[in-house]
């Protein structure tokens, strides 16, 4: 982490301009006022504070010798509200997986907090941890993967309560799983079939049912339905905003398709390499990006629709992701970016309201990771 | 009316070229089964395609609906046993690889068509390096020395844009990201400069800015050597920015065909009404996604008559008896839409009603 910590350009004084490579504290702060949610809200019930995962890179077999780290997760911080759904989009590799994988506390963080109603999850431990964690549950990628073969439908569903016995008693555990099943829409008899015996969509749903056993507050979906062709993506979907309406659940929903994140979002973060370039509500994300990399990453989707896609604006990024073991200094987005100057070498541009926006109510005023920020619609024809 | 189950919906070509007038592939009536434990599956029951010189056809269709499995009994792939073509001819240039000696037959497969698969980390061997394995086509094929070949496989890397390819020549396959595994396996596509290339969902493990990059590529290429292209794939955005004419597939048939601007305009299969409605959009927001209900159908029990029929909103009796031929679609007027084709007993009214 040799990188340059400022670099006065008093010419170019923009007041948020300076931040350390992980951001230290003032500047949390400053990136925490700044995610300022409508006050219909209420509290957030999940705050993720300059959320940190570095993985070794280590050399030599016998004795093994730090020569570096993979910066996955490099300060990322959100707020999650009740009954919402924030989508988080970004490139192969950029760290979506491992920030769903430290809010489960599955990995431990290398720095920053994860508050749950108040209490950091990252710190807890023993039973205090176990009881946070019936709260926050994973529905994953792969419907064909992440269900054990050999195990019935009944047992997937119902292994959460082996570790949770509270929730459902033994003698009860059956007629649970029954209910579940009825309420993802999979007829409860099936409780003794085994996975290969359904479709993809069907697997999906199984993997939600497994989700939703212990009553959770938040489900974290990682790349839930990608797997799927639309018509079937489409009925999982659905059946998630049921189930959120019907339990006030707050999702959180990592994908690559950017047309499902914005059709079940209501607020979107953008992530490169580590850090989250750009966050707003699905309006203001996709009608008025302002950060290059969400532009490009927008004008990249291919639309079905020929009539949409005329005179649509597309750009093509060259070059290839560069290694987070190494990126780039100042903004990571600089060595395929075609706007970057000079001062996105040396200064990383802090995620907050662009200054030239603030105080206008316009949707261009969200927090956007660029010294240059700009509105640019690629997404509708012109 | 014109029954064009037996001819192939053949839609001019806008590069193909005047001399080679036929197409350089054309499938007729091919049935593919797998022979399992709980009956004989029907995964292939009839399909008709055919691709030309510089065209690109896209095959569209649900999963397990055949469209992988047609591709590999073209490429003489499928498991056989437990796969079997009862049914069928696959022409080459007009003759028909199925009859053929295995010589010839060989001969086409190893070097006029070539195949892209879907993952691209597994298909390559993770203990060679990866111009060891480019200039293996080169090693066999055209008996190349060791040094030649590694020189052509720099070329090839050079060519799909992997930078610094003369360094990176002898690095495995691990040490390139996604996309440039993916762009790795179209170089090994393109080494003997084939006549077709089939690409099985080349882009689908990929995030879109590099997906956008791969397409970009293999269209590119394609123009440059003239190729005609098979592109399999359940992405419609992909389908609609390099196909020319598309096939959706349902239960091992073609179900419609269309020229590619045409079947999002008026769709005139109500299963690809039914898939074009359950795309969520980029540019707004709708209400609950549109979800084509049931499931999709066993293939040891396909229902009778028309396969969709259970889970079609306009089915009729008929639908329930009488299988639906590919059928071309025209104007209410009767004037001919050419390239279009429909497998529905009541397409009039699914495209003009
Ligand atoms: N256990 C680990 N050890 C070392 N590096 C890791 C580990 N897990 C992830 N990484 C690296 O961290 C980075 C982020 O990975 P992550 O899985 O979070 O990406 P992602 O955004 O989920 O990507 P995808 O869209 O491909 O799933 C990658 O460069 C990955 O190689
Ligand atoms: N070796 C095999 N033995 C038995 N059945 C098989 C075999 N290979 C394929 N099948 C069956 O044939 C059907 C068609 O499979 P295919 O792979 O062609 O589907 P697809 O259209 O490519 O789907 P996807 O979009 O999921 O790749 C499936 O139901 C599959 O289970
Ligand atoms: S800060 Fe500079 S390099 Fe980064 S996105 Fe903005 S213009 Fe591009
Ligand atoms: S033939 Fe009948 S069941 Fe089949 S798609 Fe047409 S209307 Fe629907
Ligand atoms: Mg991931
Ligand atoms: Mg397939």
């Amino acid at each position: 982490m040799a990188e340059p910590k400022r670099n006065d350009d008093s010419m170019d004084a923009t007041p948020n301009v300076t931040e350390v490579e992980t951001a230290d504290a003032a500047t949390v702060a400053e990136s925490v006022a700044a995610i300022e949610a409508p006050a219909q809200r209420g509290e957030p019930i999940l705050q993720v504070r300059n959320l940190v995962k570095h993985f070794p890179l280590t050399q030599g077999i016998l004795f093994k010798k730090q020569v570096g780290a993979v910066k996955a997760v490099d300060g990322v911080s959100f707020d999650l509200y009740q009954g919402e759904t924030l989508g988080i989009v970004g490139e192969s590799g950029c760290g979506k997986s491992t920030v769903a994988k430290l809010l489960m506390t599955l990995e431990q963080a290398t720095a920053g907090e994860v508050f749950f109603k108040g209490q950091d999850i990252t710190r807890l431990s023993g039973r205090a941890l176990k009881a946070v964690r019936r709260n926050i549950q994973m529905v994953f990628q792969d419907p064909y993967t992440s269900l054990n073969p050999r195990m019935t439908v009944g047992d997937i569903i119902g292994e959460p309560f082996d570790i949770h016995p509270e929730v459902a008693p033994k003698g009860d555990r059956r007629r649970k799983v029954q209910e579940l099943l009825d309420v993802v829409g999979l007829n409860p008899e099936y409780i003794n079939r085994y996975p290969h015996q359904f479709s993809g969509g069907q697997r999906q749903r199984i993997g939600i049912a497994r989700g939703l056993a212990l009553n959770p507050e938040i489900i974290i979906c990682d790349e839930p339905v990608s797997a799927l062709d639309v018509s079937v993506q489409a009925q999982v979907i659905n059946l998630m905003e049921k189930l959120q309406d019907e339990f006030n659940l707050s999702y959180i929903f990592i994908a690559h398709d950017l047309s499902i994140v914005r059709h079940i979002s209501d607020r979107v973060g953008v992530m490169y390499l580590g850090k989250i370039a750009e966050i707003g509500t699905d309006t203001q994300i996709y009608d008025h990006p302002t950060h290059p990399y969400t532009q490009a990453l927008l004008s990249a989707v291919p639309v079905p629709d020929p009539d949409a896609r005329e005179g649509r604006d597309r750009i093509i990024l060259s070059g290839d992701v560069p290694s987070p073991a190494n990126p780039p200094s100042g903004c990571r987005f600089r060595t395929r970016c075609w706007k970057a100057q000079d001062k996105c070498a040396t200064e990383v541009p802090l995620l907050a309201i662009p200054e030239r926006f603030k105080g206008t109510d316009g949707h261009t005023a969200h927090e956007s990771a660029c010294h240059f920020a700009e509105e640019r619609d690629v997404v509708h024809a012109a | 009316m014109t029954i064009i189950d037996h001819t192939t919906a053949d839609v001019p070509s806008p590069h193909g070229s005047p001399e080679d007038s036929g197409p350089l592939l054309e499938v007729r009536d091919l049935h593919v089964e797998f022979h399992t434990r709980d009956g004989v599956a029907r995964a292939v029951n009839g399909v008709n395609y055919s691709v030309s010189s510089g065209e690109t056809l896209a095959v569209l269709g649900e999963s397990g609906s055949g469209k992988s499995v047609t591709a590999q009994a073209i490429m003489g792939i499928l498991d056989m046993p437990p796969g079997r073509i009862p049914q069928g001819e696959i022409l080459y240039r007009g003759r028909d690889m199925l009859t053929m000696s295995n010589e010839e037959r060989r001969l086409i497969r190893g070097q006029k068509i070539a195949m892209i698969f879907q993952d691209a980390l597994s298909s390559l061997n993770p203990v060679l390096s990866v111009g060891y394995q480019l200039g293996e086509m080169f090693r066999v094929h055209q008996g190349l020395s060791k040094k030649e070949a590694k020189a052509k496989a720099i070329e090839l890397m050079d060519r799909v844009r992997i930078p610094a390819a003369k360094d990176r020549v002898n690095d495995y396959p691990h040490q390139f990201s996604g996309g440039m595994r993916q762009r790795i396996m179209i170089a090994m596509a393109l080494a003997l400069e084939p006549d077709l290339i089939i690409a099985d969902e080349p882009t689908t493990a990929l995030d879109v800015t590099v997906q956008a990059q791969v397409m970009d590529l293999l269209a590119e290429l394609q123009r440059e050597y003239n190729m005609g292209l098979i592109l399999i794939t359940h992405d419609l955005g992909v389908v609609a920015d390099v196909a020319d004419k598309i096939a959706v597939m349902y239960a091992g048939r073609i179900v419609e065909t269309a020229p590619v601007h045409e079947l999002y305009k008026r769709p005139a299969h109500p299963y690809t009404r039914g898939l074009l409605d359950s795309i969520p959009r980029l540019d707004q927001k709708g209400q609950e996604l549109y979800a084509i209900k049931g499931l999709p159908p066993n293939l040891t029990r396909i229902p009778a008559g028309c396969a969709f029929n259970p889970r079609c909103p306009s089915a009729q009796d008929i639908c329930r008896t009488d299988i639906p031929a590919l059928l071309s679609v025209t104007e209410r007027d009767g004037t001919e839409l050419p390239g279009r084709g429909s497998a529905c007993h009541f397409w009039k009214e699914t495209i003009h009603g």
